[in-house]
């Protein structure tokens, strides 16, 4: 296969990824909407509605295929072939596949198909916004891009910011159940605001260490290669550091201070909060960042590179 | 408050204790520490943390982005000197910013010490006694049995064993704990931080950091004079350099011509001959982006590259007054660069010249402008000053700036400015006898980063530890299981409780249970292979 015809696939995939994410979304919309008419505490093993949520299990598990084959047709249309994360919307899609992979991988072991039309509307709303406002065609990286640094820094980042995003997703429901005082419906159906807390810690718990790897030990590594000073209060940096104290603050908040539920949920979402807007808003705020994509290139005398450094995070 | 009551405060009584202003000093003293080093106050003084690093980046910072400040300050001539009295240009070693993580590790030292006692005593402590009440344990269960109590502890102990708990008999119970190495990693993690911060102070103390330009085939020796720009730590000493040399002997990139990057400039290499000391062999090297050369604790970074006319100018004499390689500085992506030469030895007047170069020269919109970055059209543009060039006073001027003051443009009979458009080759005669401007050629030049950073592996350990030790803290589980037998008089039955305690936060009650089932299990049926 050409170079051209793996971007062309990559594209198809995208596109095929996205109607069936929307397909998992509808089947868990018609899950739920069945199970709002029943009391909270009834389960509901078979028939219809149980059919529904299954059917959305399994479409979510096809749209991740597809969603991997996408990042694989990225990858393999780049010359040289490379990591499929060396852009904005390169690296939006390679978030939202592994929230997907990361909600598959932990849906049994702690129960979360109560998440399901959360996380697959999640998926599906950064996908579109990659696809509308980040699409860039495969171009090759700059030079500093090509490192071994890029697939270990990234996918640790990236990997931790879907453990943080599912996270967050429990912390935002655990508000909302908190409030609410309905019987039946989506948040009563939801675990006991006591699970919703735990797991929404076990996801951070998880999150933190690979944050902390992304962030304070490949990340100056590579920096110290390519730029000669391991850390440089780059923007992006500056947030990540940022992201990193205020998780660590609530799992010291969790551990210590024995700060559960309302108060950490609200720690938790500041986190997710910085998390993203270092994503997203500091290309667009910054133009110093070294990390930056939005910035024209800056070729300044102090600042003369031969690369204008591009990465991700 | 009578004065029994004072001393029966002592320091750990909250309810009991005075508010500041009923204290003598000792008694502040002591108020403030326990203040300081509250989880609270931890807790706060983290968060503020994140708050202070978020000004750092959005004003451009002087030491990271020096050109992005003074612009920032000449856009802003009233905020200016309210942001530079909060240290907004360098936050990070801002008083305020340091206040914050001094008060920190103070907050974490007077944490950890006193944790870490109370850990090595709990090291050494046994488990501890069964509670009466094992029913009243979150993880409870309990059966009857014929076996004679004391084989159920004997059972229930090896099973605990196995099970790699810390286990002590009693006369009618088994107590038996595990997961000590939680807090061993929490305490690792706290110090690594530690760890980092000496690392990160030997760093910016002992180390250095500077950029010298070099132009193609020529060299550079690690001595203060050569460096264009040369930070040292605060307590580093200049003799400390490293003796080396190095030579660029060639250097070599790749444009791409096409797709959607076309006009980046890719796969740079430099190769550099190079000496340790004045007394080795020569070795050879190709410096490439991401693989910067290491000689002894010095590390050389290939950072930039550029174009360097070479010109000759001979002044109304016909003598040499000016030949070599000029650097010019890029001033963007396709590499149209700015440049200065100056020859204040020409007679019968200076001569400067000023101007751009262009890699490939294009017309786009009526403006001069270079489109690639290969030298495939190159062109010189500069306009011509004479005059006092500033040059014999003494003192320094940037070679990148030329000085206008006493300096005037020279026009042409029409009135318009003099312009030399030079291609690789072309002689231009100057007006007024000044003489004659030759663009011989042109070189490439490197910008090179030479830094040290002692106490970059004490940083580095001091993070890989504190990610073990957070591991540790997060995933061990200490668990507390307790195993009460109990016979009624007269009765062959046997009475078994079991009860656990699950001391992590976040911990999965339902693997605590199934581990108390399965303890429970090896007791009704023992295995095989146990007593």
């Amino acid at each position: 296969m050409t170079n051209a015809s793996w971007e062309a696939l990559s594209n198809q995939a995208v596109a095929a990824s996205g109607v069936v994410y929307f397909l998992a979304l509808l089947a868990h919309l018609v899950q739920w909407a069945g199970l709002r008419k029943l009391p909270a505490d009834e389960e509901v093993p078979s028939g219809r509605i149980a059919m529904a949520g299954r059917l959305g299990v399994l479409l979510t598990v096809i749209a991740v295929g597809v969603h991997a084959v996408a990042l694989l047709g990225r990858g393999m249309a780049a010359d040289p072939n490379r990591v499929p994360w060396g852009n904005m919307y390169e690296f939006t899609l390679a978030g939202t596949f592994f929230v997907g992979l990361l909600y598959l991988v932990f849906l049994r072991r702690f129960g979360l198909e109560w998440m399901g039309p959360l996380v697959v509307g999640f998926i599906l709303s950064m996908m579109m916004i990659g696809v509308i406002w980040l699409y860039e065609p495969v171009a090759p990286l700059t030079e500093a891009l090509y490192s071994f640094w890029l697939v270990i820094h990234v996918v640790s980042a990236v990997i931790a910011t879907g453990a943080f995003t599912l996270g967050g997703i429990c912390s935002v429901l655990y508000l909302l159940k908190e409030r609410s005082t309905a019987e039946r419906g989506y948040l009563a159906r939801l675990p006991a605001l006591i699970s919703l807390d735990r797991i929404s810690y076990r996801m951070h718990a998880f999150g933190f260490p690979v944050w902390t790897f992304a962030v304070l030990i490949t990340g100056p590594i590579w920096a110290h290669q390519a730029w000669s000073s391991y850390w440089n209060w780059d923007p992006k940096e500056v947030w990540a550091f940022i992201t990193w104290v205020v998780y660590a603050a609530y799992l010291h908040a969790r551990a210590t201070a024995g700060w559960k539920g309302r108060n950490a949920a609200i720690v938790a979402l500041v986190g997710l909060a910085t998390l993203w807007f270092n994503f997203i808003g500091i290309n667009y705020f910054s133009t110093s960042s070294q990390h930056s994509y939005a910035a024209p290139v800056s070729f300044s005398p102090s600042r003369s590179e031969p690369a204008s450094t591009e990465v991700p995070l | 408050m009578s004065g029994l009551d004072v001393k029966d405060t002592g320091g750990r009584d909250r309810q009991a204790t005075p508010m500041p202003t009923d204290m003598n000093a000792r008694e502040l003293g002591r108020w403030i520490w326990r203040q300081v080093t509250s989880m609270r106050t931890a807790l706060v003084l983290l968060l503020l943390l994140a708050l202070g690093a978020i000004p750092g980046s959005i004003v451009p910072q002087a030491d990271v982005d020096s050109l992005g400040a003074s612009r920032w300050q000449e856009a802003h001539p009233k905020l200016a000197p309210i942001y530079d009295r909060l240290g907004l240009f360098s936050v990070y070693d801002s008083p305020w910013f340091s206040a914050i993580y001094i008060l920190l590790m103070i907050s974490l030292v007077g944490c950890i010490v006193p944790r870490t006692a109370v850990y090595w005593r709990a090291l050494r402590a046994r488990p501890p006694r069964a509670p009466m009440n094992l029913s009243r344990l979150p993880e409870h269960a309990a059966y009857t049995t014929t076996d004679a109590p004391d084989d159920v502890l004997v059972r229930a102990a090896a099973e605990l064993k196995r099970r790699r708990y810390r286990v002590v008999v009693g006369d009618d119970s088994v107590s038996a704990e595990k997961g000590y190495l939680r807090e061993a990693g929490n305490l690792i993690f706290h110090l690594s931080v530690l760890v980092v911060l000496v690392g990160f102070a030997i760093g910016g103390l002992f180390g250095y950091k500077g950029g010298v330009i070099v132009v193609e085939g020529q060299g550079f020796s690690n001595d203060l004079t050569q460096y264009d720009d040369f930070v040292p730590g605060s307590l580093f000493k200049g003799e400390d350099l490293e003796p080396f040399t190095f030579t660029i002997k060639d250097f070599e990139v790749d444009w791409l011509t096409e797709g959607p990057r076309a006009g980046m400039a890719r796969k740079f290499v430099s190769t550099l001959d190079y000496q340790q000391t004045p007394a080795s062999p020569v070795e050879t090297y190709d410096l490439k982006v991401n693989h910067p050369l290491t000689i002894g604790s010095t590390e050389i970074f290939l950072i930039g590259h550029g174009y360097a006319p070479l010109l000759t100018i001979r002044d109304g004499n016909g003598d040499v007054a000016y030949s070599g390689p000029t650097i010019f500085l890029p001033t963007d992506q396709t590499f149209q660069s700015f440049g200065v030469i100056r020859a204040p030895d020409a007679r019968p007047g200076e001569i400067g010249l000023e101007g751009e170069f262009f890699p490939t020269f294009a017309l786009g919109d009526g403006m001069p402008r270079s489109s690639f970055g290969d030298l495939i059209n190159p062109l010189l543009s500069m306009s011509l000053y004479t005059g006092d060039l500033g040059l014999n006073d003494g003192s320094g001027q940037s070679v990148y700036v030329l000085d206008k003051a006493n300096a005037e443009q020279v026009m042409t009979a029409d009135g318009k400015p003099f312009r030399l458009d030079m291609r690789e080759g072309d002689t231009v005669e100057l007006p007024d006898g000044l003489g004659t401007v030759t663009f011989d050629g042109i070189e490439r030049w490197n910008k090179i980063q030479i830094s040290r950073t002692p106490g970059k592996l004490v940083a580095l350990t001091g993070v890989v530890l504190a990610l073990i030790g957070l591991l540790g803290s997060l995933f061990i589980r200490p668990r507390r299981v307790w195993v009460r037998t109990r016979r009624d008089q007269g009765s062959d039955a046997t009475t078994v409780d079991l009860g656990a305690l699950d001391r992590s936060n976040g911990g999965d009650p339902e693997r605590g249970e199934l581990e108390l089932a399965a303890i429970m299990a090896s007791l009704h049926h023992p295995r095989k292979d146990s007593p």
